[in-house]
């Protein structure tokens, strides 16, 4: 559900502009608020009118042309396949050259498709972030990589859980893994602990570790800090 | 169609016998017709005892093509698979019994739930790689619209099973049998062992296999409703109740040596209802035997083994409950979220269990059975023989706090402690599910689809089970599994 959120992005401010002062006021104070009526609003509409329908489509579309899979190969810039999905001449000279970056980003790349990206042997950097179809049992096969990774982010996949996560400590050479913003897992902030033990030489984004804990005025004492945390 | 069905097996006796010959009780007995239509004559008329308003929406239907004795993971997978294989929508109606709704003894949900590939017989293998791709795609075999999907809270971190320098032969064969069938599997030697996972003590570990990839646990309870709830979508019945009989009829047949046979056809199941004296009666074409631990009860109540020891007749399903104990315990200092499950050389094994250093685990006993009666948790077990090996592999595990246990029943098959499906070769129409002795679980969608396909098609399509078939006791061809927890 990415990709119609952008397109809401586009669409939403044009709504609001047109609301009256107090639900003006309310955006300066909650502007999460507002975005949601707002986005409710344009479902509203949307359900009802063809016409608005027509127009989120286009703007989804125009969204989606935009996100596409990149590649960049050893010493050189980001290659980007152009607007009819072929690539440049450039890229037939490349074939012997080791692909070193995939930014995937909100490709629906699934279990089977994998098998392409793991065959890169001499990949160094993979961005798989807001991937609709990656979940747990994909990150089970990422172990092929691992003597090559250094940079992984699974942001935003709202399929991956803790569980997937548990599957990394094969990629001992990661150095950044970014695990920020996913839905699934049950509990960030203890999530972002345990993969850090489990991945000493590498630097973990993600959850802060603190989000959800409540601290009290009086409870900086050492003791608590020191004993071990129940389960 | 069932009709092919019924003319499965090809065993030791004369072919050509067709279909016009083979049926139980003759259709030319008119005086038991007469007077079973007196009979119900003298019940419909007033002081008879029947009944029209009776209402009968808590029984069982009065006839069914498959009654499946058995209703969990593998009796409805056998349900689910034949339903889906079926030539035409709706041709086969299929009822599932099961003696208890809420699953209380029933093995599946007292499971560790682990899957793995990690077997010593090829066909093990086969049939955990299909379980674990039909696990992976679950939301597209038991789509049921409307529904939210399932989530099995799979966590594919592998099984690491430890051996002794008596078994590292043993285990590089099987690993490479393994990595042929296609099972994702890698060998460790004690030095890459103890870098990989540096919490454990590698005395006395010669050989290491870790399972990469397919390879985990998951809960089974939502592997069941998703099956239910599928099984219900596609128009099988549930009934709970308990078979108590079953009404066969004999033929005598003359086998190709001139030895004398008695084939049985189950025509009738007789299912009790809970708290009652009622019964349904229902007829059927095919029984499934599914009942997990109870399989040699009900094996029993169709006939099987009821013959002189020595011949086929007398053979029995050697399959009996055994009870086994799993502990919960929490361990501050335990291993961390990289934790495989862990199988020592002695048997003991354990798993981590949710993200707050919460491991379940247990070992099979090797000297003495408990006492499969009750489900009652021993606790002594725990202190005598479980931890003292977890200790001495994982040292950690000397400060843990047991929090909780349960126990529960493996269809144990004391003859190779391999499941055993396929029909029976005397009690023609029934066909056994059962057996697994503790790996059924990870195994029940490929049995399923196995056993669906023998009962459809007369023969294994996918993955060619015949060396887990009954006939294998009398014959003493053990299929014996080394790989068992």
């Amino acid at each position: 559900m990415a990709a119609p959120r952008a397109s809401l992005r586009l669409v939403a401010p044009v709504w609001n502009r047109g609301t009256s002062g107090i639900r003006g006021l309310s955006k300066a104070v909650d502007p999460e608020g507002s975005q949601r009526k707002g986005r409710t609003l344009l479902q509203f509409l949307t359900d009802r009118f063809y016409d608005v329908e027509a127009v989120r489509e286009y703007l989804l579309q125009k969204q989606v042309l935009k996100v596409q899979k990149k590649n960049r190969f050893r010493d050189r810039e980001w290659m980007r396949a152009n607007e009819q999905g072929l690539s440049s001449l450039e890229f037939r000279k490349l074939q012997e050259v080791p692909v070193e970056a995939v930014d995937a980003s909100g490709c629906a790349i699934n279990y089977q498709g994998l098998d392409n990206l793991l065959a890169l042997k001499e990949l160094q950097s993979l961005s798989l972030r807001r991937c609709p179809h990656m979940d747990d049992w994909c990150l089970g096969r990422l172990y092929h990589l691992a003597d090559s990774l250094q940079e992984l982010s699974l942001a935003s996949c709202p399929r991956i859980s803790e569980r997937g996560l548990a599957c990394l400590h094969h990629l001992q050479n990661l150095r950044r893994l970014d695990i920020s913003d996913l839905p699934a897992v049950s509990n960030p902030g203890l999530t972002q602990i345990l993969v850090e033990e489990m991945l000493p030489h590498c630097e973990v984004l993600g959850a802060d570790w603190a989000q959800g804990l409540k601290v009290g005025p009086e409870e900086q004492s050492p003791d608590a800090a020191g004993s071990p945390i129940p389960a | 169609m069932l009709r092919r069905a019924l003319r499965l097996r090809l065993g030791p006796c004369l072919s050509g016998r067709g279909l016009g010959t083979y049926r139980g009780g003759s259709t030319l007995d008119w005086d038991g017709k007469v007077s079973k239509i007196k009979k119900k004559f003298q019940s419909i008329f007033p002081g008879g005892a029947w009944s029209p308003l009776y209402d009968t929406s808590h029984l069982p239907p009065e006839r069914s093509d498959v009654v499946i004795v058995g209703g969990g993971v593998l009796g409805l997978s056998v349900a689910y698979w034949l339903k889906r294989l079926e030539k035409q929508q709706g041709a086969i109606q299929v009822l599932v019994v099961e003696r208890d709704h809420t699953y209380a003894r029933a093995s599946t949900v007292l499971s560790v739930g682990g899957i793995r590939q990690q077997f010593s017989l090829p066909e093990n293998v086969q049939l955990s790689l299909f379980s674990a791709e039909f696990l992976r795609n679950i939301n597209e075999y038991l789509a049921v619209v409307d529904d939210p999907p399932l989530d099995l809270q799979f966590n594919p971190s592998g099984y690491l099973l430890l051996a002794s320098e008596e078994g590292a032969a043993i285990m590089e064969r099987n690993v490479k049998m393994q990595r042929q069938e296609g099972a994702k599997v890698c060998l460790m030697s004690p030095e890459q062992l103890q870098k990989k996972f540096p919490w454990i003590n590698t005395e006395g570990v010669a050989l290491a296999s870790y399972g990469l990839e397919n390879e985990g646990w998951f809960d089974p309870w939502c592997l069941l409703q998703g099956l239910r709830r599928k099984l219900q979508s596609m128009g099988v019945l549930f009934c709970q109740g308990e078979v108590t009989r079953f009404i066969s009829s004999s033929s005598h047949m003359e086998t190709a040596s001139g030895e004398q046979v008695t084939l049985k056809r189950i025509h009738e199941v007789h299912v009790k209802m809970d708290h009652s004296q009622e019964f349904q009666p229902v007829e059927c074409a095919i029984v499934v035997n599914a009942a997990g631990a109870w399989s040699g009860q009900i094996a029993e109540l169709a006939g099987v083994g009821t013959g002189p020891p020595g011949t086929m007749q007398g053979t029995k399903l050697p399959v009996e409950p055994r009870k086994r104990y799993v502990y919960l315990w929490h361990c501050p200092q335990g291993p961390g979220l990289e934790a495989p499950l862990v199988a020592d050389p002695s048997g003991a094994y354990f798993r981590r269990e949710g993200l707050g250093n919460s491991y379940l685990g247990s070992c099979s006993p090797t000297e003495e059975e408990p006492d499969p009666g009750n489900l009652e948790v021993d606790y002594d077990f725990f202190q005598e023989k479980v931890w003292p090996r977890l200790a001495q592999r994982v040292p950690a595990f000397e400060t843990l706090k047991v929090r909780s246990a349960w126990a529960g029943y493996y269809d144990y098959n004391t003859f190779d402690q391999n499941g055993v499906v396929g029909p029976h070769p005397l009690v023609i129409n029934m066909y056994f599910a059962t057996g697994f002795s503790g790996h059924g679980l990870q195994q029940a969608p490929a049995v399923g689809r196995a056993v669906a396909e023998m009962m459809l098609e007369g023969h294994f399509q996918t993955i060619n089970l015949s060396p887990f078939l009954f006939g294998r006791f009398y014959f003493g061809e053990k299929a014996q599994e080394h790989c068992i927890l």
